[in-house]
This record gives C-alpha cells, sequence and structure tokens, in this order.
C-alpha cells in the first residue's frame, strides 16, 4: 500500500529553487509596473491632523491613495474588524500606514516619500502589557476546583516567567503585485503568502465587491513561519488601492529594513503559575495567569491567546486546573503569527515551573515529569480524554535513554555548588530538559466551522492535478501531498501535480497554518484519491500499467475524473467554546527535548553543544522533511531561549535590520539529534498528526533549564542573554561586581 | 540608496591621487565597501564623489621592512588570513581578520577600511592600537606617518585630510619575547559586531612586567587605549589579584560605554574587566 508514503522523494519544487530558477514576487517580470511605498507614523500613539505634501516636491509624478480612496470598508478583515487599512483621526502605533505612494520608479518614490510630512499630535501611549486598560480578548479555563485546593494546600510554588517578542526573519521580505480591476472588474493580486482565502477576504471586503471580482494567487513563497499569516492581507489591499489609482500594476515589495520595522512579530508574554504539589511531586492544583501584549489591533490574538491557554498547563496530568488568560492593546505594532502561536510561551513558563518545584522538593526533573505526564486515559486541562496516539512515554524514555539525562544530577538555582573560584575554569557546564505536547490543527469547532475543500482532478495527460489552498513556503506542502495522493491513487510521484494556491482556481481548504496542513487537508487529499481510484477500478477491474495509462483510458471511457471532499472531524469530538471545555483537538504532536550548554564565565555567552530531540508525529510521511522540521524549529526555539533579541523603546523596534536583528548562525547551531517516533492517529493519513509547531515548543525551556544547571541562577525570563545573565550572576556573586 | 553623482576609477596610485585632487568631505574613497555600501543603503552617507581604489594595486601586499610588517591598505581579512609573514609577525591581527564578519565579508573587507570607518567596534583596530602601529597617509603633495592613536580622533572621525589616502600601515617589529592576546565579544559566534573587543601586547622580564599595552573597543566613542594597565603593572610581577585589580581599574577608569542596541554598559565595562583578567593571566601567569 504505501510504497511513497515513509521514502523520501524528490521535492518536485526544489531544482528550480536550488538553481535559482525559481520565481518569487520579486522576480515576476511586471512590464508598467509602478512601485508602491507607504508614508507612516512615527509615534506610537497621536490624533492624525494631516499629511503635509511638500510643494518643492511634483506630485504630478506620482498617484496617492488615502482612506478616501478605499472603495469599500477602510478595515483589514481579519478576527474583529478594528484595524484601518490606513489610518483615519487615530494613531495607534509606530509605523501605522497613513499614506500610500506609487512612482514609476524606486528613485521618484524614495523623494516623494521623504516629501509628505505625517502631522501628528502626539497623546501618552500604553506601551506596558502590565497597566494597558483594554483587553483584546480572555479566557477562562476552568477543571475540578483550583481556587479551593489552593486554598487548602500546605505547600505553593511560585513562579512568573517572562518572553521576550520574537521575529520570523523568513528569507524572503514581505511583497505582493496588484493589478488594477481587468475588463472584467476582476482585481489580481500575487505575492508571498500562506494564506490566499485571508487576502482574499479581505480585500473583498476593502473594495466592497463580489467574491469573484478578487482573484488571489500565491506565488512562490520564501519561508513564512506565520509571519505570512495576517501581513500580506494588509500589503495586498494597500497595493491594490494603489494599482487603482495610478491605474497601473503596483509593486509593493518590502525591504528588510521595512519588514522588521513594520511587520508582526511574536507576543511578548508574561505567565504567572501557583501550584500545589504533594511531597511526592504529584501534582494537586495549578493556577496559571496568562497575559500577552497583543499591539494596537486584534488581528490574530484571540486565536494565539486560546492556543497559548488551552498549553498552558503543559502535558501534565492535574485535577484542579484555573488557567485565566488575557491578551491586551498596547500602542506596539500588533504583534500576530509566530510558528508555535502562543504556545513556546506558555511551554517556556510551564515548563520552568516544573524545574521550580523539582528543585524545591529535591526531585529530579525527569522523574517529576515521569509522575505527572498525561497518558492514554487521562484528561487535559480542558478535559479532553486522551484516547489515541499519546506518544508522551515514548518520547521521554526515548530521550532519556539517548542522553542519560535522568542521571545527571541537575542542579536547581537553590543547590549550593562547589565554591566558585574566580581565576578556576572559565567555562560551566549543563544539561536541561522538556516534556511537551502540541495540539494539531484548528483548536475546537475550527475545523467545523471551516468545513476544508480539495478537489483532485484527472487532466487530460492522464496526471491527477491536487487542488488545495495550502501553500508551499520552503516547508513541504508539495512534496508531503505528492506522496500522499500517488499511494492513495496507485500511482507514482510523477504522476501528480500539485495545483497552484489560486482562489479563482482551488477550492477554500483553509489558511496553511496549525500544523493542520497534512492531517486536515492531506487527508482530504487522501480521501478525494481514494475515491478516484475506486471509480476507476470499478471501471475496469484492473491496476496494472502505468496511472496515466488508465487514467486516460478512464477519462476516454466517459468515467468522471473531479472528485472533491469537504472534511469531517473525527467523530466523536465535542467542545464548548464558551466554557473552553472538551476536544481542544483531534490530536496531539509529543515531544522530549534534551540541551547541553556550556557558559563563559567572563562574558556569560550561552553556546549550545547538543540537542536531542524524540518526537511523535504519529506518521513521517516524509521523513527528511519531518527532519528538517524539526530541526530548524529546534533551532528558532534555541535562538529564542538566549539569541535573539528584539526590544523596543517608545514602540519602536530598536532591532530593525539584520545587521542588529541577531538570529543563530551556524557556528551558533548545535548539532540536532532528531529520533521520530511513530504512535499512529488513526483518523489522520497514514496515521499524520501536526508536526510544523511542534518543535518550537520545547528548545526555549530546555536551554533555560541546562543555565540554570549550569550557574545556578534562575532564568525566568528569555532571551537569556548574556547581559541578563550577567546581571543576574552578580546578583548571586555581589563580591564579583566592579 | 543613493548613487553618488560621479565615480572615478584609478587603476593607479598616482592615478587615485590625481582623482584626489580638490577632494572635499563629500569625496568618498572606496575600497572593499563593506561599510559604506551599508552606510549609502541607509542613508547615512550620501555621496558626492567617490574614487574607487579597489584595482590600484599597489595598495595591496604583505612584506617586512626592517622596521617591521608594512601591509598595503586595500590588503583584506582575507589575504592577512593566508599570510605566513602576518602570522609570524603580527598574529593577533590574524586572529582578530578571521573573526570579521564571515568568509564573504572578509574577502572584501580591507584593513585601510577598518580603520578609514573608524567604528569604534572595529576588530581590527584595537590590535593596531595594542601593537603600536602607524599609518602611512599619501597625498599628491606628499606623505606623512602617525600613529594609529593619533590617526583616530572620535566617533567616525580621523586625522586624514580629504586629499590624502591612507597607502599602508606599519605593524613594528615584534619586541623579544612579547605576548599578544586578543578577545572579541561578539553578538554571536560569526557575522557580528563586537559589544567589547580587547587586543594586549605585553612583555616581561623573569615575570617582571616590562611594557603592556592593550586597547579596546565598543566601550568608548572610539577605540581606546587602556593606559591603567601598565600604569599599575609595569615593574612588577604581578599575581592573580593584582592582575584582577588593574582589569579592575581599566574597566573603571579607561573606558566610558554606553547602552545601545547590542548591549549594555554596564555589561561592558564587567566583561571589559573579566576578560582582561583572564586574559592577562594566560599571558602571564600561564608559563609553566
Ligand atoms: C556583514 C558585515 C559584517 C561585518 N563584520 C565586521 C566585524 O566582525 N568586525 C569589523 O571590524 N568590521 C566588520 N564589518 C565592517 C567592515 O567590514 C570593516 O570595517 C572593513 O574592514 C571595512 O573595509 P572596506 O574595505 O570594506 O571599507 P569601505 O567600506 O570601502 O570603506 C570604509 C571607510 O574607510 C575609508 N577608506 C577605505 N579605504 C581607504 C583608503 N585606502 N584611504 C582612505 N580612506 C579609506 C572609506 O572612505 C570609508 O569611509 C562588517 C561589515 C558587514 C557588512
Amino acid at each position: 500500500m504505501e510504497r511513497t508514503v515513509g521514502t523520501d522523494i524528490r521535492r518536485p519544487e526544489g531544482p528550480d529553487k536550488v538553481s535559482g530558477r525559481a520565481v518569487f514576487v520579486a522576480d515576476l517580470a511586471t512590464p508598467g509596473a509602478w512601485f508602491g511605498g507607504t508614508v507612516r507614523s512615527d509615534v506610537p500613539r497621536g490624533e492624525l491632523l494631516g499629511v503635509d505634501l511638500d510643494p518643492a516636491f511634483d506630485w504630478d509624478r506620482v498617484r496617492l491613495a488615502g482612506p478616501a480612496e478605499v472603495p469599500g470598508a477602510n478595515v483589514v478583515a481579519m478576527i474583529n474588524e478594528d484595524m484601518p487599512v490606513l489610518a483615519e483621526r487615530e494613531v495607534r502605533h509606530v509605523g501605522q500606514p497613513l499614506l500610500l505612494v506609487a512612482a514609476p520608479d524606486a528613485e521618484t518614490l524614495g523623494a516623494a516619500l521623504a516629501a509628505a510630512r505625517p502631522r501628528i499630535a502626539p497623546l501618552p501611549a500604553v506601551l506596558d502589557m502590565e497597566d494597558a486598560p483594554d483587553v483584546l480578548h480572555e479566557i477562562l479555563i476552568e477543571k475540578g476546583d483550583a481556587p479551593s485546593a489552593l486554598a487548602r494546600a500546605a505547600r505553593i510554588i511560585e513562579g512568573t516567567y517572562r518572553t521576550d517578542t520574537q521575529e520570523q526573519m523568513y528569507i524572503e521580505p514581505q511583497g505582493v503585485i496588484a493589478w488594477p480591476p481587468d475588463a472584467s472588474g476582476c482585481t489580481v493580486v500575487r505575492g508571498s503568502m500562506q494564506c490566499p482565502f485571508y487576502v482574499h477576504k479581505s480585500l473583498v471586503t476593502m473594495l466592497g465587491t463580489r467574491a469573484d471580482a478578487v482573484r488571489v494567487i500565491q506565488v512562490e513563497t520564501g519561508g513564512g513561519f506565520g509571519g505570512k499569516e495576517d501581513y500580506p492581507s494588509v500589503l495586498a489591499c494597500h497595493a491594490v488601492l494603489l494599482a487603482r489609482a495610478a491605474g497601473v500594476p503596483v509593486r509593493m515589495i518590502y525591504d528588510r529594513h521595512e519588514d522588521l520595522a513594520v511587520t508582526p512579530k511574536r507576543h511578548p508574554s508574561r505567565v504567572r503559575h501557583r501550584t500545589s504539589v504533594a511531597d511526592d511531586g504529584t501534582l494537586l492544583a495549578m493556577d496559571i495567569d496568562v497575559l500577552l501584549d497583543g499591539g494596537a489591533y486584534t488581528t490574530l490574538s484571540p486565536v494565539v491567546l486560546s492556543r497559548a491557554c488551552i498549553h498552558a498547563a503543559g502535558a501534565y496530568r492535574c485535577d484542579h486546573v484555573r488557567i485565566r488568560g488575557r491578551v491586551v492593546r498596547t500602542d506596539h505594532v500588533p504583534y500576530g503569527a509566530f510558528r508555535g502561536f502562543g504556545a513556546p510561551q506558555v511551554c517556556f513558563a510551564v515548563e520552568r515551573q516544573m524545574d521550580r518545584i523539582a528543585g524545591a522538593l529535591a526531585l529530579h526533573p525527569a522523574e517529576l515529569r515521569r509522575k505527572n505526564m498525561l497518558r492514554v486515559g487521562d484528561t487535559t486541562a480542558t478535559g479532553q480524554r486522551l484516547e489515541t496516539s499519546v506518544g508522551s512515554v515514548e518520547v521521554m524514555e526515548r530521550v532519556l535513554a539517548r542522553s542519560r539525562f535522568d542521571r545527571h544530577a541537575w542542579r536547581s538555582a537553590g543547590v549550593a555548588r562547589e565554591p566558585h573560584d574566580s581565576q578556576g575554569a572559565r567555562k560551566r557546564t549543563g544539561v536541561g530538559f522538556s516534556f511537551f505536547f502540541h495540539g494539531a490543527g484548528f483548536t475546537g469547532s475550527g475545523e467545523e466551522l471551516l468545513k476544508a475543500r480539495v478537489r483532485v482532478e484527472l487532466d487530460q495527460g492522464g496526471r491527477a492535478v491536487v487542488e488545495t489552498a495550502s501553500t508551499e513556503f520552503g516547508q513541504g506542502t508539495i512534496a508531503m501531498f505528492t506522496a500522499l495522493a500517488a499511494d492513495a491513487l496507485g500511482a507514482a510521484p510523477e504522476d501528480i501535480r500539485i495545483a497552484a494556491a489560486d482562489t479563482s482556481r482551488v477550492p477554500n481548504s483553509g489558511p496553511t497554518v496549525a500544523s493542520r496542513t497534512c492531517m486536515v487537508v492531506g487527508g482530504c487529499v487522501m480521501k478525494a484519491c481514494a475515491e478516484l481510484r475506486a471509480r476507476m477500478s470499478a471501471a475496469s477491474g484492473d491496476e496494472s500499467g502505468p496511472f496515466a495509462d488508465r487514467a486516460r483510458a478512464f477519462l476516454a471511457g466517459g468515467g468522471d475524473g473531479l472528485a472533491e471532499v469537504v472534511y469531517a472531524s473525527p467523530p466523536g469530538l465535542v467542545w464548548d467554546e464558551e466554557h473552553y471545555r472538551g476536544d481542544a483537538y483531534p490530536a496531539y504532536g509529543w515531544a522530549a527535548d534534551v540541551a547541553e550548554v556550556e557558559v563563559d564565565l567572563d562574558t556569560f555567552e550561552v553556546r549550545v553543544t547538543r540537542f536531542l530531540s524524540t518526537v511523535d508525529v504519529g506518521k513521517a510521511i516524509q521523513p527528511q522533511l519531518v527532519e528538517g522540521q524539526i530541526e530548524g524549529g529546534s533551532l528558532q526555539a534555541i535562538g529564542f531561549a538566549h539569541l535573539e533579541v528584539v526590544t523596543t523603546e517608545g514602540g519602536r523596534f530598536l532591532q530593525d535590520r539584520m545587521a542588529t536583528c541577531i538570529i543563530p548562525g551556524t557556528l551558533d547551531t548545535p548539532p540536532i539529534e532528531v529520533e521520530l517516533v511513530e504512535v499512529p492517529f488513526p483518523h489522520g493519513p497514514a496515521g499524520a498528526k501536526g508536526v510544523g509547531e511542534l518543535p518550537m515548543d520545547g528548545g526555549a525551556p530546555a536551554v533555560a533549564s541546562a543555565i540554570e544547571d549550569a550557574l545556578g541562577i534562575h532564568v525566568d525570563h528569555i532571551p537569556a542573554t548574556p547581559e541578563r545573565l550577567l546581571d543576574a550572576w552578580l546578583r548571586a556573586h555581589p563580591e564579583e561586581a566592579l | 540608496m543613493s548613487p553618488a553623482a560621479t565615480v572615478s576609477s584609478p587603476r593607479t596610485l598616482a592615478g587615485a591621487l590625481d582623482a584626489l585632487v580638490g577632494a572635499t568631505e563629500a569625496t568618498l574613497i572606496l575600497a572593499g565597501g563593506t561599510d559604506l555600501m551599508v552606510e549609502f543603503q541607509t542613508g547615512r552617507t550620501r555621496p558626492g564623489h567617490v574614487v574607487d581604489v579597489w584595482r590600484v594595486d599597489e595598495l595591496r601586499g604583505i612584506r617586512a621592512e626592517p622596521a617591521g610588517l608594512r601591509i598595503g591598505a586595500l590588503t583584506t581579512c582575507t589575504e592577512l588570513r593566508a599570510s605566513a609573514l602576518a602570522q609570524e609577525h603580527a598574529d593577533i591581527l590574524v586572529i582578530a581578520a578571521d573573526e570579521v564578519g564571515a568568509e564573504q565579508i572578509q574577502a572584501r573587507a580591507t584593513i585601510g577600511g577598518n580603520l578609514g570607518t573608524a567604528s569604534p567596534a572595529a576588530d581590527l583596530t584595537p590590535v593596531l592600537f595594542a601593537l603600536e602601529a602607524e599609518v602611512r597617509l599619501v597625498s599628491k603633495a606628499g606623505a606623512r606617518s602617525l600613529p594609529v592613536t593619533e590617526f583616530l580622533t572620535g566617533y567616525r572621525k580621523t586625522a586624514r585630510r580629504p586629499e590624502e589616502l591612507i597607502e599602508s600601515i606599519l605593524v613594528p617589529t615584534r619586541a623579544p619575547g612579547e605576548r599578544r592576546g586578543f578577545r572579541k565579544v561578539g553578538t554571536r559566534r560569526a557575522q557580528s559586531i563586537s559589544k567589547v573587543v580587547v587586543a594586549v601586547a605585553v612583555t616581561a622580564l623573569d615575570g617582571v612586567i616590562r611594557t603592556l599595552r592593550a586597547s579596546a573597543g565598543s566601550v568608548a566613542e572610539r577605540t581606546i587605549l587602556l593606559p591603567s594597565l601598565e600604569r599599575e603593572l609595569a615593574g612588577k610581577a604581578p599575581d592573580a589579584a593584582a592582575l584582577d585589580r588593574a582589569a579592575r581599574r581599566a574597566a573603571t577608569a579607561d573606558c566610558a560605554p554606553i547602552d545601545d542596541v547590542r548591549s549594555t554598559a554596564r555589561y561592558r565595562r564587567e566583561v571589559l574587566r573579566r576578560i582582561l583578567r583572564t586574559l592577562l593571566a594566560e599571558l602571564l601567569l600561564d608559563e609553566t
């Protein structure tokens, strides 16, 4: 049955990418296209009085578009419609778009942008999430009675954990090209994006037009990591306004500086834990308070908060849990989606809290996790009973066997160290651990509401064309769909073609997010293929010979070569959105990480020297791609833990160039030893569940745990930069300070 | 990006000096371009006229002279790393060149450009300070040499006159028994700008320090010398505690670091002291 699934096929789009033939949005030949740019706010909050146009510049050389040029609603339609395409009076963040300019060339555009000066009366800005009065969204999860259990508790362990923002740093900056309406009145946009139907929806709303009067086409996309989930909608709205104003196609392709300065990044977080534990380490009650900085507008924040809250208690069993989550509005650039979508923040907190508990009880961190980990038959914080595909024990035991972490005498911050000799060894080593899970697919009833649709169609040449809205942006969608389709049809990979994600051609199978592409959309692809195969064999009864010959014969014989499938959730899933109770996700991926670090006692530079990850993905459709996902995700998590610094001042990102916005390089990358465990998910294609986000969750707490082991100081705030570690070290060793 | 109004690309030193006649502050000399191209892009620098000297081979090359090692201004980090002469006479310059950017940058980054930018974070410059190097400047009107410490006058400021070209750098012959050390602390392990960088050259006889020149980058508005070290340690046979006292003194008295996008003043000061202490101990106490 499985011929292609589980083997590594050549990535169909690979040769073009490697040889440089792949056409990204900036490479699209667009004769006559103009260049679009944006006049922005330079203050975090204020009242827009106007944009002064310097009379020294000849404004006839360019075309402008302001809020008055918006034909429909001046909103970027996402979850809430609170973010304007262009600010009218109220300015809510640095970099907010105020006025758009199109020019025939980049030089003229630069001159025009420099000659347009916004006049803004500044207002006091809210830049600290702790005292932000405006709550964008709240969530309460209650299991048992945590407040009473904590009131009775003999021992409560408390911790507060913080994570700063993080930049996706996809290789290709954001970019789209928009065309003015064609003869039939249809507006076309091509660009770098994850979710063409999201862009489509916001354009339809902004233009106030019919769905078929907008066509959005994804072109080759150089990475996304969530960063191209919502922002392409903003950019597309801008480009379309300019294309209408100029009457020619308009290219809006950010350079790295503009991209870093204005596009959404990971939500900063502050998470408080109060935990009651028995002497033997059994978790008795957990009270968790999650606070996220949403930035100036709602964008995707409610959904990020949702995933954060559902994962906040970690992969642990506990009868009494209360999780209160809030995402607040500040005057920062709106925060958005980044791989993990709220889970890396709360995973950092709960895993550090588990280490803190282990330290307080003098239990080994691995022992504490073994005692409390979710297993088959247990219920999660939302009361979901875990029935199948629970690889928790396997991933934990295998990573411990490989790393021998359970034999390592891990030392919490409180444990006395050998006397510190300031002239002695200038390096300390440590080992850390994390255990975690990540829900695959949309939360709760999300898939039911969306009803993803997928089509597979035999073309005249006898190839099967897979039509979905799922996008390839480096992660391997095309190879994965190809493998699933080939096996389901009894065909070879060459017999499969994956159609471009063009909203006028493909059905809406939903956004390419939430680790749902393989499990949800891939499952539909397999079903549609299986249906076609059944029709073909019913017609001929013979499955020998090349697939293309059989497919052509089938079509020639009048067979129906088009199969369409609508996603149906696995039976029995129940979700109560109002009370956040029930089956939050159809399946979870499970993983455990071990990080080894070396810390320089002069500079407090951290070097991760080895990283192990054991992961249960259900089934690795393309093993090499899955390993790549885990290596890449782990490295992003390592960067999040100690290296990637993005700070704000007056609402402005300080690290707004690649020279200052640091991500790990090759020398910062440890050997990453990935091990796959396959505990199949019966409702996933070939047993697969999600993998995309999972590896982002556990790396940071594992690294932080290793640093604590090495230095004997709490690491509760990441990134654990050398500056922060030095400060903490000097607090613990004041005699060493200057 | 704002392209230059005019560009000249001389092939000879004489041609370059001709091209610089009548030069003003708005005339820019372009070597490897690894600093200038960035400045053009960010708009920090808007050139009037550019003199691209990259093809002037007379400005390349490393040779031994009686007074020391003569390094042409256009010598790149890649060339420094590959040079046996540089390895022999200016070992820590090679180590520093190895830590500049990464391969691609090293192939274009020149020693003259590193001095010319006069960035406080330059990595080669502290080495040149510690080794008491001299800069040779030439113009149509003549040539002059001055110590690198005088060449750098402030934040991104040098003593170069608009018509002058940096022709070469002279690293004096190594004093007998001189030991040297270099340490860069960046934002990551390669392709990073220094948060603190130090270079040290020390001579000692029977454990007694005779000369000690140390320099640091990214801890003041320009590359600086750390005179406290020599003041505290010359003529002494220091133990670990004395080295620590001297390092502490240098980190408090000799530098003036700031908070910026890469690090904090406190980190720079504390770490300067810590790496100096370790470096000096390695150079002076690890003999047996
Ligand atoms: C990605 C990246 C990483 C980097 N990493 C580092 C690093 O790790 N450490 C470090 O120290 N630097 C680093 N730099 C900065 C830069 O590479 C160095 O300063 C380099 O030595 C500059 O040399 P250049 O030949 O490229 O200078 P250019 O950009 O050509 O010139 C720099 C300045 O010097 C002047 N100049 C150059 N040559 C002469 C001459 N012969 N006579 C008179 N004036 C002259 C120019 O007019 C200009 O003002 C980095 C730069 C980049 C882009």
